[in-house]
């Protein structure tokens, strides 16, 4: 559970570079994950290791390959000040769980830390930092482990008129 | 959920897509004409995967009966537009965060990423928060040489790289209402450099021109309503705007050019889905004039957005002064901005570039540098081999 610390506006260039993206299966993309800005990622990140960043983590390219990367290196969780919106939606999607926690800032690189979901916070050193939930419909999602196994239950959708 | 009018999708983030589609147990899409599909990422293709996810979208182009624009007509934002794909009011998604660009024809339009797409091809819909709106009231007059670009890229230092965050940007004032088409695509592009969800520019008798050219559409009223209520609303006058410059490593470290004039540049590059449209192309050559030759030790790498700018751009005779001068022009694609096709910088080179994003190893080594701008001040740069104010040349 040891915690990799990064900055703020972290982008999905840095988290999966452009040349990498003909690849789909995310333990080969792990393999690439920071690739040019922290190269120990890849070959240190453990199964359970948590990404802990500042604001607007994941900003940038729509690729979904940034959230698969990560899950290929065993990462199961961010936590950030804020995420990038395209980011967060890809990570729910796929079963990556996006944390917004005010007080990230205060954790610090290689510590450990535990998530307590159902609790609302998590722990880090002794210090209990509150999460904010995942938002109304999204939660669905996240409950349901990503949007294919969400999706694959249902039969149609309601839609609301636009017009 | 809302229903989505239009889906893009490319040869990059479509195929997987196209998987997870499949993993909810797609089997028809909802409706083979509402969705776009077509190559720009990679192409003609530069590796064997490549070419793999090609021919596997073109597979599932013939299987489904999607009209495939397949590599031929550019990159996927200007062929949107340009094809009359996108019209005002509509709800369009793509696989690409500069989806945001058809906010320039008045429609709602955000990149989303390949699983949410995945359900959109399967069901023709998609969960959406709606966006808290922030208006943006560019008034007065750009100075000569000064224009859509500087406004955005100054307006993304003013705001932030996540100043807009789930939020849309509404663009009105004098100074959009008298910007071209070319120039409110570039400004909805750039909305997502914000963290914006949407870039929309109300649509007017030039939106309409442009979209009923393209397509039958009878126009019809579409603004915000005068008691909207609005997160924010900003105001902003560019009649003494200087061209603007993003620096390394991040898209709103923005600064006067004058402050960075100067800087030696290895590599330009003038074109993508922010600045690769005919009236691109003319800005960078009329700074270019009748100059023999662009810098010695500059390579400038020239790429019309699309098949149609690029045969306006080769009528027009722009291509053959780009060409006489130096300039590698090459065919409609995304290019270097993409950071993994060709045109990759190597540790310790610069460039300048008209594209939208300047992170560090967008363009290739996460050792080299990129600056973002306009492109007559691209221009400017390349026939001097340094950051150059386009207005002194």
């Amino acid at each position: 559970m040891r915690v990799w610390k990064f900055g703020d506006d972290i982008d999905t260039d840095a988290i999966i570079p452009g040349r990498f993206l003909t690849i789909y299966d995310p333990a080969e993309l792990a393999k690439h994950t920071f690739e040019g800005t922290r190269d120990e990622f890849a070959k240190e990140a453990r199964e359970g290791d948590i990404v802990v960043a500042g604001s607007n983590f994941g900003c940038g390219s729509s690729r979904e390959h940034a959230p698969l990367a990560l899950l290929g290196a065993g990462v199961k969780a961010v936590i950030a000040k804020s995420f990038a919106r395209i980011f967060y939606r890809n990570a729910v999607n796929t079963g990556l769980l996006p944390l917004v926690c005010p007080e990230a800032d205060s954790i610090q690189d290689g510590e450990s830390v535990v998530v307590d979901i159902a609790g609302g916070y998590i722990e880090a050193n002794g210090r209990r930092l509150a999460i904010e939930p995942v938002p109304g419909f999204m939660k669905e999602i996240v409950d349901a482990g990503g949007l294919v196994a969400y999706a694959k239950n249902l039969k149609e959708v309601k839609t609301c008129s636009t017009k | 959920m809302a229903p989505v009018d239009a889906a893009m999708i490319h040869d990059i983030t479509g195929p997987l897509a196209v998987r997870v589609f499949r993993e909810m147990g797609g089997e028809r899409v909802f409706d083979p004409e509402r969705i776009i599909m077509l190559f720009d990422h990679q192409v003609p293709a530069d590796s064997i995967p490549a070419a793999e996810n090609h021919v596997f979208m073109r597979e599932f182009a013939k299987e489904q009966g999607i009209h495939n624009y397949d590599l031929l007509e550019g990159v996927c934002h200007q062929v949107v537009m340009e094809k009359g794909r996108a019209a005002p009011g509509e709800i369009i998604v793509g696989t690409d965060s500069h989806t945001c660009t058809y906010g320039a024809a008045g429609a709602f339009a955000t990149g989303i990423g390949s699983t949410d797409m995945g359900f959109v091809l399967k069901f023709g819909a998609l969960y959406f928060r709606v966006p808290e709106s922030i208006l943006v009231e560019v008034e007065g007059a750009f100075g000569r040489r000064v224009g859509a670009k500087d406004f955005i890229l100054s307006l993304a230092g003013d705001i932030g790289a996540d100043g807009a965050t789930y939020m849309a940007l509404e663009f009105t004032g004098r100074a959009m209402r008298e910007m071209n088409m070319a120039g409110r695509m570039t400004c909805a592009n750039m909305a997502i450099e914000m963290g914006a969800k949407a870039g929309i520019v109300a649509p007017d008798a030039a939106t309409w021109e442009y979209v009923t050219a393209r397509r039958e559409i009878e126009p019809f009223d579409l603004a915000g309503d005068p008691d909207a209520n609005y997160q924010e609303r900003r105001h902003y006058d560019v009649t003494d705007l200087a061209p603007q410059v993003a620096v390394p490593h991040n898209v709103d470290n923005v600064v006067d050019v004058t402050e960075v004039a100067g800087t030696k540049v290895d590599q330009v590059f003038i074109g993508s889905c922010t600045n690769g449209r005919y009236e691109d192309l003319a800005e960078a050559a009329e700074v270019l004039g009748n100059a023999d030759r662009f810098a010695d030790g500059v390579r400038v790498i020239v790429i019309p957005a699309s098949r149609t700018e690029y045969l306006k751009a080769l009528r027009g005779g722009l291509i053959e002064r780009f060409v006489e001068a130096g300039a590698l022009v090459e065919a409609p694609c995304c290019g270097p901005c993409m950071g993994g096709a060709f045109g990759l910088l190597a540790p310790g080179e610069v460039s300048l570039s008209t594209s939208n994003r300047n992170f560090r190893g967008r363009q290739g080594s996460t050792q080299a540098s990129v600056y973002l701008s306009s492109p007559a001040t691209a221009a400017a740069s390349a026939l001097y081999g340094e950051i150059t104010d386009p207005r002194e040349v």
